[in-house]
């Protein structure tokens, strides 16, 4: 009887540890200095947008389907912001070759977003991305909450599915 | 035997307690990775010289990685698996195995950040120091020692680097290689400087000094130096729409096999300005190389052990053709140009369209650094030698690499995207690849890559992509190879290339294409060593779901980058077929 008990009462600590393994953790970005493209210092952690959600891309000049994704964004960018509030943080991981490049190369297409230099990858590195292009959402939370790889023609409209659910507030997964 | 029973529950009751609350620290980590394997099976294929006997039972090759990360609090620790059986064709053979060669432990807290094991860092572009790494290239020079990172005021941030470098799976013994140290400082004057912030004009400083300290060889007929420094100092400047990036660096004679053992200080300039406004975009980048290949041990030639790194300054292309001649950054001496300008025609004007219309312009020029004999008696570059003089303001007369290209981006409506390029190049292949011929290539390009969406999921996409060769001698050196049309010898390297890819895209998940190149008017000399006027087809789907992408391709591979359905690939010359898989979470 009184194993009877024990047992299961070990059960029952063994279900409380499983359950409490099994809640799903939200995680926010990782702490890494990046550049501003005048040179400053910048924290990812700081990257916010007043509690809209948020896209990040990895993406570098010399990535040919980075760069279209980024100009299909760029035609309905205006809409998306006017719609959702939504901010577009265009993580650069071109390196000294191509550094000072980036910024005239964001201005003769007419690119809108927030830009940093992740000139030696460290913010590539601690997110995991492997290959760019690259996307995170966050949601108005900083909490990263969907990650996708690579793109495919028409792939922003899902994207801005997404934010959309995002700013109204529902849950995408 | 029951008594140990209920000593034994017991026991797992005061235990499981204990691990409830480790898990709250537990808990508030995390761990996060990824992961990719590519694998290619290897066919005998008689044109391409690929046989039974060249394949000599290596039927696969297998790269496969995973990266684990767990973070809690200030607390972060890291591992990277690495397994390469056998290493993919192209990836050097002392890869093969499996193993960590990397991993960290890094602590950091409000100003302080610590780092030991291995780890990758640049200071400032990276000319006198820079470690990092690419998979897909198999580059990996990781420091495996200590990092510190300190900021002991506003604006001025200190790091600090010393260890040993990776050399494939060697572990490092007493004197096996170079130990690297260094330090670098950046000051931002306006965030030291009481109201900088409000200034317009922002001004960044840096510094850093690297020694490398190898001990001296006795089997060499001459002293070699063990402490080899070298200092390098940086200035940024930007204002509004201008900004002006420029870092000098100094390295003291450093005798190895890159130079030919001379015994010449080095040096590398690197200068940028750049303008840029809303729809336009202007960079001017400058870069003068001599003698600055910086290595953890004087005999390596190859591509282990750099310590810094000397970023070329020619546009990266990456089209399949126009990535075919890239340029390599010469250690030894180079003296180039970039002028870069981007232009976006507005929407609603003739050109600009109902989308706007982007113009990219580029030209590069690199030749090699003036190199006179430093006295009658002593040949220029001579072994044990100060080397050669050179006049630091003049350009040399051997041309490595020119291009000019334009590229023009242009949405029709909904349906239909298009970008066009053009572009033309004159190749020194005989110093930037080591080939045996004194001949120029010379190349115009044009490149075709058309899309059309049949709605918001569905698209197919059409790339064209031809590259014909020109004039060849190296006598005949134009300012402008594009304007140079008189054909000499028309038959350089491997000839004329055609291409096509069909790609059909469900967005946001499918990918296939199907995709051809072939030769024409290859030389006389490709010829002569086994080289074919040959068809490379190709088959590829693909699949991604989040951060999961499957993909598989079958057919011939011309050595080069391979970009289809969203990423880039360097691929060695091999038919057979290739999977790649790769994932985060």
């Amino acid at each position: 009887m009184k194993k009877t008990l024990i047992l299961t009462i070990t059960l029952l600590f063994a279900v409380f540890a499983f359950s409490q393994e099994k809640k799903e953790k939200q995680y926010k970005l990782p702490e890494v200095n990046i550049k501003t493209p005048d040179g400053q210092t910048f924290n990812t952690m700081n990257i916010s947008n007043n509690g809209k959600p948020v896209i990040i891309s990895f993406w570098a000049t010399w990535c040919t389907n980075c760069v279209k994704e980024l100009n299909s964004i760029s035609e309905v960018y205006g809409d998306w912001q006017k719609e959702t509030g939504v901010k577009l943080v265009a993580v650069s991981i071109d390196d000294a070759r191509n550094s000072s490049k980036v910024m005239p190369f964001v201005n003769g297409r007419n690119w809108d977003y927030e830009v940093y230099l992740d000139v030696n990858k460290d913010f590539y590195r601690a997110m995991h991305v492997g290959n760019v292009p690259f996307t995170i959402l966050l949601n108005g939370k900083g909490e990263i909450v969907w990650q996708h790889t690579s793109y495919e023609e028409g792939g922003e409209v899902q994207l801005f599915d997404l934010v959309k659910k995002l700013a109204a507030g529902q849950d995408i997964n | 035997m029951k008594k140990f029973t209920r000593y034994f529950y017991l026991m797992f009751l005061f235990i499981l307690p204990e691990f409830i609350f480790a898990q709250d620290i537990i808990s508030s980590g995390q761990v996060h990775g990824d992961f990719q394997l590519d694998a290619q099976n290897y066919q005998p294929d008689k044109d391409l010289g690929i046989t039974d006997s060249t394949i000599n039972g290596k039927k696969l090759g297998m790269n496969a990685y995973m990266n684990l990360i767990y973070t809690n609090g200030n607390f972060t620790a890291g591992v990277r698996f690495e397994s390469y059986m056998k290493p993919l064709n192209g990836f050097d053979n002392r890869y093969e195995g499996s193993g960590f060669p990397y991993r960290f432990l890094n602590y950091k807290k409000d100003e302080l950040d610590i780092t030991v094991g291995n780890f990758y860092e640049q200071f400032g572009n990276g000319l006198i120091f820079r470690t990092y790494q690419e998979w897909n290239l198999g580059y990996d020079n990781s420091l495996d020692g200590v990092r510190v990172k300190y900021n002991p005021f506003k604006g001025v941030s200190i790091k600090g680097i010393i260890g040993t470098q990776r050399y494939y799976w060697d572990k490092y013994t007493t004197n096996s290689r170079g130990i690297v140290r260094g330090v670098d400082a950046e000051f931002n004057l306006n965030d030291m400087v009481k109201g900088g912030d409000a200034c317009k004009t922002k001004v960044i400083l840096g510094g850093s000094v690297v020694s490398k300290y190898q001990k001296d060889d006795p089997s060499f007929k001459y002293k070699l130096p063990e402490n080899v420094s070298a200092f390098a100092g940086r200035l940024n400047i930007s204002r509004g729409k201008v900004s002006l990036m420029s870092e000098y660096a100094y390295k003291i004679n450093d005798p190895t096999a890159v130079n030919n053992y001379i015994y010449r200080d080095g040096q590398a300039l690197l200068v940028s300005a750049s303008y840029s406004k809303k729809g336009l975009g202007i960079t001017l980048t400058g870069k003068r190389i001599d003698n600055m290949s910086f290595k953890s041990s004087r005999t390596e030639l190859t591509q282990p052990l750099d310590i810094n790194f000397l970023p070329p300054i020619s546009k990266q292309y990456s089209y399949t053709l126009s990535s075919m001649y890239p340029y390599v950054s010469q250690p030894n001496g180079e003296m180039g140009m970039e002028g870069t300008v981007e232009y976006f025609i507005k929407k609603g004007t003739f050109l600009g369209g109902k989308n706007g219309t982007n113009i990219s312009l580029n030209y590069t020029k690199v030749n090699a650094i003036d190199k006179q004999k430093i006295n009658d008696t002593t040949d220029v570059n001579e072994r044990g030698t100060k080397g050669y003089k050179s006049d630091f303001f003049t350009l040399g007369k051997n041309r490595y690499y020119e291009d000019f290209s334009v590229e023009i981006a242009h949405n029709f409506g909904k349906k239909f995207k298009a970008v066009v390029s053009y572009m033309s190049l004159a190749y020194n292949i005989q110093v930037l690849q080591g080939h045996d011929t004194t001949d120029m290539v010379y190349a115009n390009i044009g490149i075709a890559d058309l899309t059309y969406k049949f709605n918001t999921k569905n698209s197919l996409r059409l790339e064209l992509q031809y590259l014909t060769k020109l004039n060849a001698n190296l006598k005949n050196i134009s300012h402008f190879p594009f304007l140079e049309m008189q054909v000499e010898n028309p038959k350089q390297d491997y000839g004329n290339w055609t291409m096509a890819t069909l790609e059909y895209d469900i967005a946001p998940k499918w990918f296939f294409a199907v995709s051809d190149q072939f030769n024409t008017n290859i030389s006389e000399e490709k010829k002569e060593s086994g080289g074919k006027e040959l068809n490379y087809y190709n088959l590829a789907a693909g699949y991604n779901l989040k951060t999961t992408r499957i993909s598989l391709s079958y057919g011939r591979s011309r050595e080069g980058l391979l970009c289809v359905g969203g990423v880039c690939r360097d691929v060695p010359a091999s038919n057979g077929f290739t999977l790649s898989i790769s994932s985060s979470f």
